[in-house]
């Protein structure tokens, strides 16, 4: 007998491409052409925001500075990534193992979210000392940094 | 000033990992149909709808307008909302804010979501930050990952405290015949359970699940002269948002937002001692380890003190304050309708009509909705009229 309840499947390609603004242009200019983090200061309240952005949302205020962050920080929350999904920034199927982690980078009350070079979770806990690792070819985007490595 | 309001009738679909009897525009219908006839309405009774979904996930743009037919909408006042995890939460208070405006008597709110036709951690991924959040984060299941190691970390909760959520609320789901996964666990499968990230288990998490969800919000007359069941009325609702990224937070499942829509709900029905006053909540727990985290946040208990309540049984069916009588979203989770089944829920308990899982004499239910960037929605329903 034929199957009586039937799918129509969609696999269509959408590109988008997404205006990073002034200020996160900036951010990823400093990253891909001098290996540098930045925090965006708010002249209110000192917070320095990473990721940037142009106004501190609790004081109101333009925010004004750039500061250099980082490179290394303290692993404030991990985790390994064990399950598989579909990643939709490339349409394939996300690599597994994974550490990813929340970063206080150094210079910055934010905690930063990225990658982790350590996948055995074995070796990780709060409290260590990462530094970010950059990618040799660099394109101007988050993926500049790498991932985060345990400072020995 | 606003006009009083209450929810006098609910429907829900049959929930299912996937539905593939239904489409979209026919899963909405279900619930639509479920919900007028528990009303005893026909869509000329009702004049505004409120209908939500997060659109993402089914790459369908326009549901609100196929669904006209099904949703009983032609040439009606008609509006979606959508604002991630709380939709549901976020149309049932729209729904109370048409009427309590004076502007409508009776408004369909509807939340929905068939996610079997789309995939949810994509969909989650793409709902966050294009520029610097989508390319690490891990959907729901990576980012209450992290959140439960620096809660575990913070304040020594453990994997078996979370695992007692899951037995509790999988097991009340035996008693809720709306539920999608109606089977009891132990702590033992949840600890032997297939690890997502790391201490996030298979049997922590809440599953996906195709599904919807429709309420009646109706005014004071309506609801004192043509609701068939008890009426429960809108004694508070608030909702709170907080910074934009991950990396804003103090904490992630401190969920400050939490703490304050609570502070001013609480405000709102004159409630000084939740965890006393309150009869039954429903709330939106997307994983184990967050419920705990909730019952802090709704001040149930102290910061911290999550673990040791649901050890002392307090929260189970029977206990002091039950919490998720239908088996919470760790039973059944149509992310559009998640957070209104939590509101219709309540408002079940407060009807009196929630079956099997009743709290006996419940006249006074509190609902959650999470969502986004750790947003938070709370609405409290009562028997009684507010003053």
């Amino acid at each position: 007998m034929t199957e009586r309840l039937l799918d129509v499947t969609v696999n269509t390609r959408y590109p988008y491409r997404y205006s990073c603004g002034t200020i996160a242009s900036e951010f990823f200019a400093a990253l891909r052409d001098e290996k540098k983090i930045l925090g965006r200061k708010c002249p209110a309240c000192g917070r320095v925001y990473i990721p940037p952005r142009p106004v501190c949302g609790p004081c109101w205020s333009p925010t004004t500075e750039w500061v250099e962050i980082g490179p290394q920080g303290v692993l404030e929350c991990f985790t390994v990534v064990t399950f598989t999904f579909l990643d939709p920034m490339t349409g394939r199927t996300r690599p597994v193992p994974y550490g990813y982690g929340m970063i206080r980078l150094d210079g910055s009350q934010a905690r930063f979210q990225h990658f982790l070079e350590e996948s055995d979770p074995g070796k990780l806990r709060v409290g260590l000392r990462v530094e970010a690792v950059f990618a040799p070819e660099r394109k101007g985007s988050l993926s500049d940094i790498q991932h985060f490595r345990i400072v020995e | 000033m606003a006009r009083r309001a209450a929810i006098i009738a609910t429907g829900q679909t049959r929930h299912a990992s996937r539905r593939r009897d239904v489409n979209i525009v026919e899963l909405i219908h279900e619930a639509v149909r479920a919900c007028l006839e528990d009303a005893g309405m026909r869509p000329a009774d009702i004049d505004g709808v409120v209908i939500g979904n997060m659109e993402h996930f089914e790459g369908v743009y326009n549901a609100d307008l196929w669904a006209v037919d099904g949703v009983g909408s032609l040439l009606k006042h008609s509006m979606k909302v959508t604002t991630g995890g709380t939709t549901g939460a976020s149309v049932a208070h729209a729904g109370f804010y048409h009427v309590a405006s004076g502007l409508f008597d009776t408004v369909l709110c509807i939340g929905w979501e068939k996610q079997s036709d789309g995939d949810t951690t994509a969909g989650l991924i793409f709902q966050s930050d294009p520029l610097f959040e989508r390319g690490n984060m891990a959907g729901a299941i990576g980012t209450f990952a992290l959140a439960a190691n620096e809660y575990m970390q913070k304040f020594g909760i453990t994997e078996e405290q979370a695992a007692l959520v899951a037995v509790k609320n999988r097991g009340n789901a035996c008693l809720n015949p709306h539920a999608h996964l109606r089977k009891a666990i132990t702590v033992e499968d949840v600890l032997a359970s297939r690890v997502l990230a790391r201490p996030i288990k298979l049997l922590d998490m809440c599953p996906t699940s195709d599904g919807a969800c429709a309420v009646i919000v109706a005014s004071e007359q309506v609801a004192k002269k043509k609701s068939p069941n008890r009426p429960a009325w809108f004694k508070a609702l608030a909702t709170r948002h907080d910074q934009p990224f991950n990396a804003d937070l103090p904490m992630l499942i401190g969920m400050r937002t939490l703490t304050e829509a609570a502070r001013e709900a609480y405000a709102q029905a004159g409630i000084t001692n939740p965890r006393k006053e309150i009869d039954v909540a429903e709330l939106y727990e997307p994983c184990t380890f967050a419920e705990l985290s909730w019952y802090e946040a709704l001040g149930f208990c102290e910061p911290g003190g999550g673990g040791r309540l649901v050890e002392s049984g307090a929260t189970q069916l029977g206990g002091e304050l039950p919490v998720n009588p239908s088996g919470g979203v760790i039973s059944t989770n149509c992310i559009g309708a998640t957070a209104m089944i939590r509101v219709a829920e309540a408002a079940l308990q407060v009807m009196g009509k929630a079956g099997d899982r009743q709290v006996p004499g419940a006249r006074l239910a509190l609902a959650t909705g999470f969502g986004g960037s750790w947003w938070s929605e709370v609405t409290i329903l009562g028997a009684e009229e507010s003053p």
